[in-house]
């Protein structure tokens, strides 16, 4: 088991207070806070490192490509992915699946084809497909979600078929916390021919994720929710997958050789190789190394000793909110062997923001609203819920904190 | 008239149905704007002197410790902005 009171030593900003009360932060499915490992790295690269990546030959400039490089080495470690060229950096998880939607989804979804999504998915891995949809006409199908918030399988069975091309499923639902059988999943789509994309922006933060094992095509994830800055994320992709594909973005960076024609009077242009045909522009340099010095530091704990420390606060929190505050509701399946340190919930009578603001009284930060995900909601039948979701800094005397507080909203 | 933005710092809809207002006044500011809201809107309930249950003319709100308050019923922002003025005059 990893030691939380350890731990939270290396995160500055819980030794805050907010409202005149110790920072108790449960919003971690939003984003994460950052160890001091990860703010010193970035500090490191700007006072000693700075340049930019790929272009120069100066030692500032191979310096910082090495660390920018080297960061890609540790995330496909990190994830089991063949090599960096199967990693590419993106601002996050919604410009991951953006970047499938327009590159492969614009040259390869025609009319009759069909996208299969479930209805429990974040906002961004639902509008970029019907975006696209929207040109080049192809369907989009739901799957089902149980009452109690799990994936309905035979929903998900009976959708995928020789029409189908992409299969789009959440690794962890961002409200419920419940955890998908992605591999299923994949399974499916592979016989009908379809890749698989999930989005795993709430299970590579708190799980042991092998993308070889999933056999997924591609996965998703920020790395603000695990530990790393904000404006860094991944797009992990098979290699076939991604060298036949197009860039998504153009400019500098992801080109080889941009020749102009007389004749013709255009330019002809070569890619660069992968993972950088991807990454056009000067990238996020300092978010790259603050995100592999994250891994490095969830790597050190182990990502075992994660799932089980969620699991462990979760198993001790769910029956007392349920005990301390009668009017509280918890959404979805309490079931914690199928989900995450996620909890959403509600209390009858006040709006998912009344409660937030009533936690934050209390220096307790709870997300309130849709999570970006109103389907799942309507399905719900709620307007909106109030969400806990834990990390290896919370502790079983925080959630006894909020249990108190919640005793207290009662009276509301 | 009060300019409400000597008080507010942020003012904030959230997204869907509930159409819930939050509006966020200034840290040095909340005091002050927490004591005249106070002194004109009436109290329905109160818990623990942090969290303030209130009506002001046809409308109910919440007031918090923490300068927060949370509007909703609103027609649209003109129509909280006139309420704020008059809270806060």
């Amino acid at each position: 088991m990893l030691d939380p009171y350890r731990i939270r030593e290396d995160f500055p900003i819980l030794k805050r207070k907010v409202n005149n009360c110790p920072l108790i932060y449960f919003d971690n499915a939003s984003t994460s806070q950052k160890p001091k490992q990860v703010i010193d790295a970035i500090r490191d690269f700007y006072e000693n490192h700075n340049a930019n990546v790929h272009r120069a030959v100066y030692t500032l400039s191979q310096e910082a490509s090495e660390l920018y490089e080297s960061a890609h080495d540790e995330v496909a470690n990190f994830i089991n992915a063949k090599g960096m060229e199967e990693i590419i950096f993106v601002r996050g998880t919604t410009e991951a699946v953006n970047l499938v939607a327009y590159s492969w989804g614009l040259r390869n979804l025609k009319k009759d084809d069909e996208v299969v999504v479930s209805l429990m998915e974040h906002h961004s891995n639902i509008v970029p497909w019907e975006i696209i949809s929207k040109i080049t006409g192809f369907q989009i199908k739901y799957i089902e979600v149980n009452a109690d918030g799990t994936l309905n399988y035979e929903s998900l069975e009976s959708l995928i078929s020789k029409k189908t091309k992409m299969v789009c499923l959440s690794h962890v639902s961002n409200v419920t916390g419940i955890v998908n059988d992605v591999k299923r999943a994949a399974k499916v789509a592979h016989e009908f021919g379809a890749l698989m994309l999930v989005d795993g922006a709430q299970s590579v933060p708190h799980l042991p994720v092998d993308v070889r094992e999933l056999d997924a095509d591609f996965v998703a994830f920020s790395g603000h929710k695990m530990l790393g800055p904000t404006g860094i994320g991944v797009l992990y992709g098979k290699r076939e997958i991604l060298d036949k594909m197009e860039p998504f973005h153009g400019g500098g960076e992801m080109i080889r050789e941009v020749s102009f024609n007389q004749k013709t009077r255009h330019c002809s242009i070569v890619w660069n190789v992968l993972p950088w045909k991807f990454e056009a522009g000067t990238p996020n340099v300092a978010g790259g190394i603050g995100l592999a010095q994250a891994v490095k530091y969830l790597k050190r704990i182990g990502m075992e000793n994660v799932k089980a420390h969620e699991e462990m606060l979760t198993k001790y929190a769910l029956p007392r909110m349920q005990e301390c505050c009668k009017k509280l509701e918890i959404y979805g399946t309490t079931d914690t062997s199928i989900k995450c340190g996620i909890i959403p919930f509600g209390v009858d009578g006040l709006s998912s923001h009344d409660v937030a603001l009533f936690l934050d009284n209390y220096g307790i930060m709870v997300r309130s609203g849709f999570h970006c995900a109103q389907p799942l909601h309507e399905m719900f039948k709620i307007n909106s819920s109030a969400r806990a979701s834990f990390y290896i800094y919370n502790t079983r005397e925080e959630v006894d904190r909020f249990a108190e507080v919640l005793k207290e909203i009662e009276q509301l | 008239m009060v300019n409400v933005d000597d008080y507010v710092a942020r003012i904030e809809g959230t997204c869907g149905k509930d159409k819930d207002v939050i509006v966020t006044f200034k840290y040095e500011k909340k005091d002050e704007a927490m004591k005249k809201i106070l002194g004109k809107a009436m109290v329905k309930k109160s818990i623990a002197g942090i969290v303030f249950e209130l009506v002001f003319r046809a409308f109910s709100f919440r007031l918090y410790g923490s300068g927060k308050a949370i509007f909703r019923d609103l027609k649209d922002r003109d129509e909280l902005n006139v309420l704020l003025s008059d809270l806060l005059s």
